[in-house]
């Protein structure tokens, strides 16, 4: 917000000062009505905090979550190939650095984030067990590695400059099919069928990939429902309301069990694969009528001016209105996806492991009979924490993208 | 949000339900039309038509009364036996000590253990199983499509699931009953104790279906309470927002130790239901549902005979004659089922008989500690109890 300063902005009437006590008193002891419900208030959230901090103390079940971390990341994947996960987020991550030292700013805040985290992490996992036949880096090491390629590879893209940009976004363009690569296997590696997959793998496979899939569809859907063609609006309008107009279970649950009975033929779809085109097709319904939101908000003047320039529909469309339509949706977009991303855990229903599913699974382990309570809180705490931090950086971004509009407008 | 999802669910469950038993019910009525001289010709008649166009072939090709050499081509045998692996589906929700996963994604269970006593008795390797983790609600869809292979996920034997489902169940593994937990000091002793009681209660189960015949039978009044699963109906009971919590006998076991305060529990004597748990399999394939049939009888078998993963090599030296046949070292009666001749020595050598199942999962060593009660030989007072290997 360094630049801010320096702008000339319209001026405000001057703050007053106030200290600490004469803050107190202006907001919180304002009346002697206002003084009451401030003690009560600040008695019940020191009772509620303390017995919380108390139960997270001596809450038995902490070495459940710990122990099996293995399963939470990624469930069933074969312990002697868990150096392919590993080799893939330290991909993803190198990429992040680079992109950081390049491009700085938003994915600055990102990179820098995760570089924390990762350190966070690195303490935390040297309470992580070794798994029998594990040839994968310790916990701790990895994390601090791979906070070590963020941080690296920020510098290192600093020095090489402007040249690293053009290689850099088509890396990007080929990571996903890289990563894929390096988790299933194939080109001379062992195949390590998606069935085994599970855990925040999957989760984030699932939410990326319906991100990723679901926006060039959707943007397209919202497109063709404003489209002068009537077969073509007809079909976007068709699609977008059948699927709005049905639960993602549904879609899922059709996907899963109902498509193979329509399809001939023994062989089936993978499952994975059937439940991310099902996430998909949802998200790229829902994300139409945001998008078209936004092309509403274009005024009409716009689209003239553009033809009158000479420009045609589809220079129109990709120069003028949907840049500004996209830009004016951004915080929706953003909603919709963390939506998406939390909206994954549904997939236990048809039968995919997520880290939701792998935390219910571990609650079930006879290993935790007689502990008293159980041990769902701790677990499902945990997780909570790793749906949170994903959904909190998300959100951050947006709001650091709006800001951006924001002042790109001034 | 939930309540929204188990509605849909429901929804599209009964439609297919509808549909599958709608057809149940038109086969009886053409039969009779037709001459009784065609009825032999069509010995597998009226299951419902099976949903998977691949399955039909299986369902008319496989002889009925005949002793084929070889797995009947196009039956699920030999096409679980081209895939390489069998796709057992299992419960996704784990019951602790039927189905769960270690910390190192190892599956392991005394449900998992069918699992793999069929994969040992199909390849001689019990590892060539894919888990398939199934809910509730989609368990027995996945059955009927064809996702999967056999149904080892703690499911009751109905008559009405055997009917209309379209399903055939293999003989029962664990016989369990439903039973009432309360809390001690709550002066409840039998369920006529409990008139006008909230009862905890997992939704979508037979558990719930059979709380309320009994209440009813008993004239008595309940309100219940019902969760979505099993973790948070005993986290409600644990947190007195009921008076009673139901679910079957073994899993109010295992739930009794989960409780915040184990010795404030009891479980009441009374027995609600039977809950025979076992094996499905889709209707159609006579011969898969034989095998499976067959290879958990070879489990009750071996326990009676004595033999287990460690003395089986002794044994394959006996020369008692109907040792030596359920060994498969004299004679071929397995291949009338299209199994291996030797699918006992393999089943016994990678998972054990009976009693070690239940042992290594169920038994005094393990958290549960459930005594064998019907689950025992029926030579100790219990109801295994497995026909000739003749």
């Amino acid at each position: 917000m360094a630049t801010e300063v320096s702008r000339p902005t319209s001026r405000r009437a001057p703050r007053q000062q106030i200290g600490l006590i004469e803050w107190l008193r202006k907001n919180l002891f304002s009346t002697w009505y206002n003084a009451i419900i401030t003690v009560i208030l600040l008695y019940l959230i020191f009772q509620t905090v303390t017995s919380f901090v108390a139960w997270m103390v001596t809450a038995p079940g902490w070495p459940a979550a710990f122990t099996n971390i293995k399963l939470l990341l990624t469930w069933t994947y074969p312990v002697e190939q868990l150096w392919r996960p590993q080799a893939a987020m330290a991909l993803v991550l190198l990429l992040l650095g680079l992109s950081s030292g390049l491009w700085g700013g938003i994915v600055r805040m990102v990179a820098f984030g995760a570089a924390a985290v990762s350190v966070l992490l690195g303490f935390v996992a040297f309470t992580f067990p070794d798994l029998p036949g594990q040839t994968s880096l310790p916990g701790w090491l990895f994390m601090f590695l791979c906070a070590g390629l963020l941080v690296g590879g920020d510098q290192a893209a600093r020095w090489i400059g402007v040249k690293l940009r053009w290689p850099l976004i088509v890396a990007w363009l080929l990571s996903y099919p890289a990563v894929i690569l390096i988790l299933r296997g194939g080109l001379g590696l062992p195949i390590v069928e998606t069935k085994l997959w599970g855990g925040l793998i999957l989760t984030l496979i699932l939410a990326i990939s319906g991100i990723v899939l679901s926006f060039p569809l959707g943007v397209l859907l919202a497109l063709g429902r404003r489209s002068s063609l009537p077969v073509i609006r007809i079909f976007c309008v068709l699609y977008i309301e059948l699927i709005r107009g049905v639960p993602l279970v549904t879609v899922l649950f059709m996907g899963a069990l109902l498509l193979p009975l329509f399809l001939p033929g023994g062989e089936s779809i993978d499952a994975l694969v059937r439940a991310i085109v099902a996430v998909t097709l949802f998200s790229a319904a829902y994300l139409a009528e945001n998008v078209r939101g936004g092309l509403q908000s274009i005024p009409k003047g716009q689209i003239e001016a553009a033809r009158a320039l000479g420009l045609n529909v589809v220079q129109t469309t990709l120069l003028i209105t949907l840049p500004q339509a996209l830009r004016a949706v951004v915080p929706v977009l953003v909603g919709q996806f963390i939506a998406l991303f939390k909206d994954t855990s549904l997939v236990v229903i048809i039968g995919l492991v997520d880290l939701l599913g792998a935390a219910q699974n571990i609650v079930g382990q006879p290993e935790w009979l007689g502990t008293p309570g159980g041990v769902w809180r701790e677990t499902f705490l945990v997780i909570a924490a790793i749906y949170w931090v994903f959904s909190f950086t998300m959100s951050r971004i947006s709001k650091r993208i709006e800001d951006q509009i924001a002042r790109s407008r001034h | 949000m939930r309540k929204q999802m188990i509605l849909v669910l429901a929804g599209l469950l009964s439609l297919v339900l509808a549909a599958c038993g709608g057809q149940a019910q038109q086969a009886p009525t053409t039969a009779p039309a037709q001459p009784a001289t065609t009825a032999p010709e069509q010995p597998t008649a009226a299951p419902p038509a099976s949903p998977a166009p691949t399955a039909a072939p299986a369902a008319t090709s496989a002889p009925a009364g005949g002793t084929p050499a070889q797995p009947a081509a196009g039956g699920l045998i030999e096409r679980i036996l081209a895939r390489g692996t069998l796709i057992c589906g299992v419960n996704n929700n784990p019951l602790p000590g039927f189905s769960s996963v270690d910390a190192a994604g190892v599956r392991a269970g005394f449900d998992v253990d069918f699992c793999r006593a069929i994969a040992a008795a199909l390849f001689d390797d019990p590892n060539k199983v894919e888990y398939r983790p199934l809910s509730a609600q989609e368990r027995f869809t996945a059955l009927q499509t064809g996702e999967i292979d056999v149904l080892i996920r703690n499911s009751t034997w109905t008559l009405g699931r055997d009917g209309n489902l379209g399903l055939d169940w293999a003989p029962t593994t664990f016989y369990d009953g439903q039973g009432m937990m309360v809390r001690k000091d709550s002066g409840i002793n039998t369920l006529e104790d409990m008139n006008g009681a909230t009862i905890c209660v997992q939704t979508g189960t037979t558990t719930e279906l059979n709380l309320a015949d009994q209440f009813r039978a008993r004239g008595l009044t309940f309100t219940p309470v019902v969760f979505p699963d099993g973790d948070a109906t005993r986290a409600a009971y644990d947190a007195g927002q009921c008076d009673g919590f139901t679910t079957d006998k073994s899993g109010l076991v295992s739930s009794l130790t989960l409780l915040s305060n184990p010795a404030d529990h009891k479980i009441l004597e009374v027995t609600m239901s039977k809950e025979p748990l076992g094996p499905a399999v889709k209707q159609g394939d006579p011969q898969w549902f034989d095998a499976v049939r067959w290879i958990v009888f070879a489990t009750f078998q071996a326990e009676e005979y004595g033999i287990t993963s460690k003395n089986v090599d002794e044994f394959l030296k006996s020369d008692v004659p109907e040792i030596r046949r359920f060994l498969g070292i004299e004679g071929d009666l397995a291949k009338g089922i299209g199994l291996p001749n030797d699918f006992a020595v393999r089943i016994i050598r990678h998972v054990g008989n009976y009693a070690e199942i239940y042992d290594r999962n169920l038994g005094p060593n393990t958290p549960f500690n459930l005594p064998r009660g019907l689950n025992a030989l029926y030579t100790n007072g219990g109801l295994l109890y497995s026909p000739p290997f003749r």
